[in-house]
């Protein structure tokens, strides 16, 4: 079952069992969404999708918002800032379509800038689940509290998911060996890159609030560390770099780069054009690599 | 929303005065000033939501809410200044009496679908040029659709959009499917009757006629 399978499960099931849940959509999922006095379809108005989540917030309910990403946190920016944020009231919002899901439909209904737009606005957690298993613990988590939270489902997952909050290191190279951070759903990839190489790898699901912590406690003594993230190139870099500010380090941030990227196609075929394929990814460490050594 | 009155309407010059220094200005010709007052004065119910939309120039808004004891009349002469609950745009978290920050155009009238939703009766006050926004339409095409009975709009129409045309508003909010009544601005008795024509079974919107501003 896909992330959005299980997301449209999910929230059948939260309309039931919780009578804070309310769920705002427009017009997409309505198909596989199920019919509920408070499931609110206000057809294709996605400012008012917004508005109206935070209408049910200001009076106590537990909003769920839902469309393609970039109609839930593109177009309604300024309701995601002021509605929710300037009003501070709390919704999740979870979107569908992550970078490149829709390949074939071109730009339009491509958001590789999402995560790094709604990280501008202050208060979000941001849940970037590898797994369907990592989407249901993020989800039902978020509904149990009144906080801003920003969940980017994808087509792309993991072959297996990762238990545990925050950076988790999922195999430990050299105490200086550079460290590799995959986000999301870059881990398979990521993993395959890496696999003959003397490297750290760890992974998280959860790029706000960074796990500043996290991350320093696993770094070990090494200087250089890649960033690889399923959106836009270097959205995280400032954290990272903030992270580590006492010590030495050298970052590669790999992600979907910035521009007008005029291709149709696969999904995997913009991920290998992005460089976000294992032999993409390896590519990159291994050009980063060898400007260690002069 | 509190109904305790403990100043009355012709405090309100007085209020305003504190507010912004200014000891000449003729506060009769706030265009909001009258709506507002009828508002808080004979028409919010303790269980009603009243949530101002249109933020720009929010003196009258305060001067109501102090004559009514929502927020401290001394706050008043810190108006716009660093320190002060009060600013040019309310702030919901400084002041919770205001139901919403606003000052971006366009937001209230969303917002109040989403709490009428519930089944609370709410009360939005918006501009006649605000509705040039297109994140109103969506909310009043929604609302009309649905018959949402529990939501209320007041438009004050001073003719400040740049593409007004007579009988404009109200035309637009009937077409889908709201009731509307027009009324003069200023005369308390006629904004009070112009809201209790609401019939719960769809939207209402209140037209408030004011003065063109200049």
């Amino acid at each position: 079952m896909s992330m959005r399978s299980r997301f449209y499960a999910l929230a059948g099931q939260a309309l039931e069992d919780d009578p804070r849940v309310a769920l705002v959509s427009a017009e997409i999922g309505t198909g596989e969404l199920p019919a509920h006095p408070r499931h609110f379809n206000v057809g294709i108005r996605e400012q008012l999708m917004i508005g109206v989540a935070a209408g049910l917030a200001l009076e106590g309910m537990r909003p769920v918002a839902h469309s393609y990403t970039p109609f839930l946190v593109e177009r309604p920016y300024e309701q995601v800032k002021l509605d929710l944020g300037h009003q501070d009231l709390g919704a999740v919002l979870v979107s569908t379509g992550a970078s490149y899901d829709a390949a074939r439909a071109g730009r339009t209904h491509q958001a590789p800038e999402d995560v790094a737009i709604v990280a501008a606005l202050p208060g979000w957690t941001i849940h970037v689940p590898g797994h369907p298993d990592e989407l249901e613990r993020v989800f039902r988590r978020a509904l149990g509290t009144d906080d801003r939270v920003y969940i980017r489902m994808s087509e792309e997952e993991n072959a297996a998911r990762v238990d545990g909050d925050g950076i988790v290191v999922l195999r430990r190279g050299e105490q200086v060996a550079p460290f590799v951070l995959a986000i999301g759903p870059t881990l398979s990839e990521t993993l395959a890159a890496t696999a003959d190489l003397d490297v750290t790898v760890a992974y998280t699901a959860t790029p706000r609030p960074f796990d500043v912590e996290g991350l320093r406690g696993a770094f070990g003594s090494g200087r250089d560390i890649v960033l690889v993230e399923p959106y836009l190139a270097g959205t995280s870099t400032a954290e990272v770099a903030a992270a580590l500010i006492d010590r030495p380090t050298r970052i590669l941030s790999l992600g979907v780069p910035l521009g007008e990227f005029r291709h149709y196609g696969k999904p995997a075929e913009h991920r290998a054009a992005h460089g976000l394929d294992a032999r993409g990814i390896r590519a990159s460490i291994e050009r980063f690599l060898a400007l260690n050594d002069p | 929303m509190a109904t305790i009155t403990s100043l009355g309407y012709d405090d309100l010059p007085e209020l305003l005065t504190r507010l912004t220094g200014d000891e000449k200005h003729d506060w009769s010709s706030l265009s909001t000033l009258d709506v507002l007052w009828v508002l808080h004065d004979r028409v919010l119910g303790p269980d009603d939501r009243f949530l101002l939309s249109k933020g720009h120039g929010p003196a009258a808004f305060y001067a109501v809410l102090a004559a009514k004891g929502l927020i401290p009349a001394d706050a008043l002469e810190g108006f716009g200044s660093f320190s002060s609950i009060l600013g040019y745009h309310p702030d919901r978290t400084l002041v919770p009496a205001a139901g919403i920050g606003s000052g971006s155009l366009g937001h209230g009238l969303p917002i109040a679908v989403g709490a009428a939703l519930t089944g609370r009766r709410v009360y939005s006050l918006v501009g006649d040029a605000e509705l040039d926004e297109g994140s109103n339409w969506e909310a009043v095409q929604y609302a009309g659709r649905i018959g949402l009975g529990s939501l209320n709009v007041v438009v004050i129409d001073n003719r400040s959009s740049t593409y007004h045309w007579p009988g404009g508003v109200e035309k637009r909010f009937t077409l889908e499917g709201w009731s509307a009544v027009r009324c003069d601005g200023r005369d308390h008795d006629a904004i009070e009757h112009a809201f209790a024509a609401a019939t719960g079974e769809r939207p209402h919107v209140v037209v408030a006629d004011v003065e063109r501003k200049r």
